[in-house]
């Protein structure tokens, strides 16, 4: 096949083709509050450099307008950035870092939906911003783990305080991390990962 | 110190989404008859000696008729830019010469992402690219699936 005056367009590199038995693709998502980490985490296992895509909206879609369906809507734009990881020749997995406030998700047609599960990260700075997001994953079925990012100057907590003030069961991992090391963010989704499959083996059994 | 406390939710079902904006400047595509989404599907896995494999249809759903397409569908040309293609159109022709998802087409042509899905069901019912739909969480997860996730992460 050949098609001409692609080099004039932009598009991936040559080295960042996906080989043509790609088939099919997996997600997973990364949530939390604005400077927490996201864009970090997928750009330090991403083997692309991180992409944004973009989704327009009306103020009428974010809860604050009155004048629903006039003219006069304003339209926001939300982006979310993304990598990629090739898994296998046929199946890539990748990453997208979601802003935290829930009102953006349905934005991206079955972003929860149909990830297979969710990262959230949290800085113990500023906790409570995860707080809706981690209900909203609870109401959705979609099963989550709880990264804590490890800033300089935020407060430690051990995980057993942590656990008790999110609430969480004593299944879901809660891991610390430094998202600027790619082997750490590597760990946490490991983390998620292993708890996916433990899930996976006890619904098989019952 | 002590960290700020939340209370754990229930699963339940999830509210509607809200209604689709409006993607400008590109028209909406007809939606096709139930039939005709068949026939391409059964088409796609037709060929000589081919793996029948499931492809993207174009569904009608009533409000537009946009495709299903996820942010992770992955996208391939069939053919290189006829010449009654659209600027845009092309683009995404030549993009997609090796498979690219929804989002990284979104990205590299920053089309917002309804819109690059207004394009792309133009461009699948057209027959001009093919569509792989991602796979997604099960209620019982497939755990080859997530094992084959796992060890491509182990490599990093
Ligand atoms: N100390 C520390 N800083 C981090 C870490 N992760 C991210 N940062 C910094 O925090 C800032 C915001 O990160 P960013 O990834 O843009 O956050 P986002 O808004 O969630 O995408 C950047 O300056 C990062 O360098 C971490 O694990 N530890
Ligand atoms: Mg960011």
């Amino acid at each position: 096949m050949d098609f001409n005056g692609s080099d004039t367009l932009p598009g991936p590199r040559t080295e960042d083709h996906l080989p043509h038995t790609a088939q099919a693709a997996v997600k997973i998502v990364i949530v939390g509050g604005f400077g927490v980490g996201k864009t970090t985490m997928v750009g330090s296992v991403s083997e692309i450099r991180p992409l944004t895509t973009e989704e327009t909206m009306t103020q009428a879609g974010i809860g604050v307008d009155d004048n629903y369906g006039s003219d006069s809507k304003t339209a926001t734009t939300v982006a979310m950035d993304f990598g990629r990881i090739s898994i296998t020749e046929k199946l890539v997995l990748y990453l997208f870092g979601t802003p935290g406030q829930e009102r953006f998700w349905f934005l991206w047609n079955g972003l929860f939906e149909g990830a297979l599960g969710a990262v959230v990260l949290v800085d113990t700075r500023r906790l409570e911003v995860s707080f809706d997001v981690m209900g909203r994953l609870e109401e959705g079925g979609v099963p989550f783990v709880v990264a804590v990012n490890t800033f300089p100057d935020a407060p430690r907590y051990p995980v057993e305080e942590l656990r008790t003030a999110l609430d969480l069961g004593p299944e879901i991992p809660i891991i610390e991390c430094d998202v600027r090391r790619r082997a750490s963010s590597k760990d946490v989704l490991m983390t998620l990962m292993r708890f996916l499959h433990s899930i996976a083996m006890s619904r098989a059994l019952t | 110190m002590t960290p700020p406390r939340r209370t754990r939710r229930r699963p339940q079902p999830l509210p509607a989404p809200p209604a689709p904006q409006p993607a400008q400047p590109y028209e909406l595509p007809q939606p096709p008859s139930p039939e005709a989404a068949e026939t391409t599907e059964a088409a796609a896995g037709r060929g000589p000696g081919s793996i029948p494999e499931r492809l993207y249809s174009v569904t009608g759903s009533g409000e537009g008729g946009r495709a299903e397409l996820d942010l992770v569908t992955l996208i391939m040309a069939r053919c290189a830019p006829p010449v009654s293609a659209t600027p845009e159109q092309a683009a995404v022709l030549r993009l997609c010469q090796a498979p690219l998802s929804v989002a990284e087409l979104s990205a590299y042509l920053r089309l917002p992402f309804s819109t690059m899905t207004v394009l792309l069901t133009e461009l699948i019912t057209a027959e001009l690219v093919q569509a792989h739909a991602p796979v997604v969480r099960q209620a019982l997860p497939d755990r080859s699936l997530l094992e084959a996730v796992m060890h491509g992460l182990q490599r990093l």
